[in-house]
């Protein structure tokens, strides 16, 4: 299997230089036969997939076989790792998870490649872009991160197994997100380049990269959302983001993609923003770059990152390349970027598409600011410091609640100009909705003004209430017209309007996602947190939560996948059984636990979490005392938590939604004949 | 009677009086708990590292609450910590020296940016207008309906 792998890999690789040269050969048709050329290039670049899917195949057999003469697998499994863990180990090592990235790219190119007829001569020129990529990183996984390198000197009889806190469900599923998010960006980042480069007329690049931007952008959501839900419930702190470097790396190209999928509507409708648009997509490809070089260079320091390697100064070369060929065609083809509409109002909504750009870019550059700074401080005072949570707290909640402010006002300005009677008639009742849940919380005992962190809840619920008055009234309104119109009741008015144009509404639907994210979050405010050792029978109270200690225990778990009588099991664990009472009625049975993982001798914690609408209750198996060889229990109350989860689905629904193409103008209801003497103007036909 | 109700009274304020210190002794630790990071090389807030065996959030969060009792404050504490376990122990960069760049530069690059924004909006508003005011689009409420309108049923 090692050898077919490295083969594969280095077949990839000569696919992919023959696809980036033979395509550019046949786009700058210094060859007779220049369509041909094209067509050979195209066809390497699909072989570049077949390639790397063999390696990435051969990769996972050799795993699923034990065989722990390749270095990549001895590092990162063992006998007793669980059979679909061991599948998970692709992505665990610096090695694998290049291999599954070059995968992932060779995937995408395959349907960029294979769907090549949208339109032609765009697709060949994104094609050269892709091909480029994965040269890059198939020449670093031939040369400086090879997953088959092959262990030297004798055989180990076991490897040192997978890190234990990758040995978790969410793990199988939160990586390949992540990386279907950041690799995706290339797709969009090909098309942006290929389009500036030939001087694509119009904005039909723009059409076919919607879809896959938003693709892209929601795996990348997915991803970000699996790792905070993973965080929550593996690492045992009671939260779900610290603010890790690696963290922020990929919130990075998350931002930016955002601001990128709201003013490019701008372009879609009013040819402007061009050249913003086209920075935007650049910096979020770079981003992605530049976020997979902090994880693996070992710039920051975080405890996600990979093994510290050589492989940041590839990183850098790339990064350093990719800026220089986009400086150099932005230059060479400013004039073709030109906008072909101004901006006509200050209160429109092209303008609010400007301000939320600008706070998604203000965003975007205080967490690479706040991350980077520690490494420019100790170049300039020699001094190395911290830049924690406290910092992003203070800094990004503002900006984040002013974005929730526009997602309510955004929606509610027409295109080119707004009056301000119509704002006003539009936005009262929301405004007012708003103000009366803030007068609410303090009639029912929030104090805003005790505390900062209230402060900011108090402001993000009552935003909340304003942005989803907005949405309703939106709602509202366009189903009463086509209700009007059809006679038809107003549910299936409203399910008929969201197909009539889905971009629009499954866009609302994704506001008001991110509204119950920020109510989950705003719930942070208010947590509770205790800490007590917990014998047999002793309580604790915390909140209207009483706990008692039933038991604990200690066990030994030798894994699914092992062979009848191993030697040692796969971990080792103790945990406690406490029962949960509120208002003297027992309500839940809770398992803390803690492992020890034999082989890669580490400990990971189970959190046992009883999660209802209201609030979390988080229980952590702390440790053991060890005089009394009792556990300690460390339990935390988490308001509102529920609804970070509850809203991420919205989000994933609304996109989805957005994604259905729009209903075709024959399947729409026919309008109600209008009665006799009234005229009614038939309603305009949409589309996206 | 009125000496049993006294000794009540002082009580309950003894009680009141104790609660309230131990309230404060806890807010405050929590409070400069998580304005201190864990040494160990977790990359956790103090408080928040829950790492088997950590060689260092136990001695740090007794010394923390020993800093409390002994009546320090809060920037004593803190610059106890620096003294002990150097700047990286402290979870935000100081407001003072070069440290103040940190805070400073979101707030003035959020600041550029609007600038910016407002400058570009003015000079693409101020081009030189063809038509008179009056006729100018959203100048008149009957065309604003129509717009508004037009764009619910059409556009995004």
């Amino acid at each position: 299997m090692p050898a077919l792998g490295t083969f594969a890999l280095l077949l990839g690789l000569a696919l992919a230089v023959y696809s980036l040269v033979a395509g550019t050969l046949a786009l700058l048709r210094v060859h007779e036969h220049a369509d041909r050329l094209g067509e050979t290039a195209r066809r390497a670049g699909i072989g570049v997939f077949l390639a790397v899917s063999v390696a990435m195949l051969a990769l996972i057999t050799a795993t699923y076989q034990n065989d722990f003469s390749v270095a990549y697998i001895f590092h990162h499994s063992n006998r007793a790792l669980p059979l679909i863990y061991k599948f998970s180990a692709l992505w665990s090592g610096q090695e694998g998870s290049l291999l599954f990235w070059a995968f992932l790219l060779s995937a995408y190119g395959f349907v960029l490649r294979a769907r090549h007829k949208v339109d032609v001569r765009l697709v060949a020129h994104a094609s050269v872009i892709l091909a480029a990529v994965q040269v890059f990183f198939l020449l670093l996984l031939n040369l400086a991160a090879n997953p088959f390198a092959m262990m030297v000197g004798n055989l180990p009889a076991d490897g040192n197994g997978l890190n234990p806190l990758l040995q978790y469900p969410e793990m199988v599923i939160h990586p390949p997100m992540l990386y279907l998010g950041y690799v995706g960006f290339t797709v969009p980042f090909a098309f942006a380049l290929g389009a500036l480069i030939m001087r694509y007329p119009g904005e039909k690049w723009i059409h076919i990269t919607r879809r896959w931007t938003m693709v892209t952008w929601l795996f990348l959501s997915c991803g970000i959302i699996l790792g905070m839900h993973w965080a929550y419930s593996v690492l045992g702190w009671g939260g779900y983001w610290g603010w890790d470097p690696v963290e922020s790396a990929s919130f990075f190209p998350w931002l930016t993609g955002t601001a990128f999928l709201h003013s490019v509507m701008m372009q879609e409708k009013r040819g402007m923003m061009k050249v913003w648009n086209v920075w935007l997509i650049f910096c979020t490809f770079l981003l992605c770059i530049f976020g997979t070089l902090l994880t693996r260079s070992g710039i920051v320091s975080s405890v996600h990152a990979f093994a510290q390697s050589s492989i940041g100064s590839w990183f850098f070369a790339f990064l350093g390349l990719v800026i220089a060929v986009c400086l150099f065609f932005f230059f060479k083809n400013y004039d073709h970027l030109k906008s072909e509409n101004k901006l006509e109002s200050l209160v429109s909504r092209e303008s609010s598409f400007l301000f939320n750009n600008l706070l998604f870019l203000a965003a975007c550059f205080t967490v690479l600011w706040g991350t980077l700074f520690p490494v420019l401080s100790e170049w300039v005072t020699d001094h190395k410091i911290t830049v924690g949570p406290p910092f992003f707290n203070r800094v990004m909640i503002p900006v984040a609640l002013l974005l929730l402010l526009l997602t309510g006002v955004g929606p509610l300005l027409a295109w080119r100009s707004t009056s301000l009677e119509s704002l006003k008639r539009n936005f009262t009742w929301p405004a007012l909705g708003g103000l009366a849940v803030a007068l609410l919380l303090v009639l029912f005992g929030m104090r805003p003004w005790h505390e900062l962190s209230v402060f900011y809840a108090w402001t993000a619920i009552a935003l909340g209430m304003m942005v989803t008055l907005t949405i309703l009234s939106e709602f509202w309104r366009g189903a009463r017209v086509i209700a009007s119109h059809t006679g038809s009741g107003l549910a299936a008015a409203v399910v008929q309007l969201t197909r009539r144009n889905t971009r629009r509404y499954g866009g609302y639907l994704v506001h008001f996602g991110i509204v119950l994210i920020f109510l989950g979050i705003a719930g942070a405010a208010f947590n509770q947190e205790k800490e007590q050792e917990m014998g047999f029978g002793d309580r604790m109270t915390l909140g209207p939560y009483t706990l008692v200690c039933r038991s604990y225990t200690q066990s030994e778990n030798y894994g699914s996948g092992s062979p009848q009588g191993a030697d040692q099991p796969n971990y080792s664990s103790e945990s406690a059984i406490v029962d949960v009472y509120r208002g003297g009625r027992p309500i839940a049975t809770m398992y803390p636990e803690r492992r020890f993982y034999t082989a890669s001798e580490q400990t990971a914690t189970m959190v046992a979490n009883h999660s209802t609408l209201a609030e979390d209750l988080y229980l952590v198996y702390a440790g053991r005392n060890q005089d009394t060889e009792r556990p300690i229990i460390r339990a935390h109350l988490n308001p509102l938590v529920a609804w970070i989860w509850i809203g991420f689905f919205v989000v994933l629904f609304g996109t989805l939604v957005a994604l259905v193409p729009p209903l075709p103008a024959s399947k729409l209801a026919p309008a109600r004949a209008p009665a006799s003497g009234q005229r009614r103007a038939a309603p305009v036909e949409v589309g996206d | 009677m009125l000496r049993k109700r006294m000794l009540s009274l002082a009580a309950v304020a003894l009680l009141a009086f104790l609660t309230l210190g131990a309230g404060d002794s806890t807010a405050r630790f929590d409070k400069l708990g998580h304005k201190l990071m864990c040494r160990c090389g977790c990359n956790q807030v103090l408080l928040e590292c829950n790492h088997v065996g950590c060689t260092y959030s136990d001695t740090m969060r007794n010394e923390l609450q020993a800093g409390i009792e002994r009546g320090d404050s809060d920037d004593l504490i803190l610059q106890a910590f620096v003294q002990k376990y150097g700047t990286v122990v402290l979870a935000a960069p100081t407001t003072t020296g070069f440290n103040r760049v940190a805070w400073i530069m979101p707030y003035l690059a959020l600041l550029g940016g609007l600038a910016l924004v407002i400058l570009v909006v003015r000079k693409w508003a101020l081009r030189p207008a063809a038509i008179p005011a009056a006729a100018q689009p959203g100048a008149s409420p009957d065309l604003d309906l129509y717009r508004e309108l037009a764009r619910k049923e059409t556009e995004l």
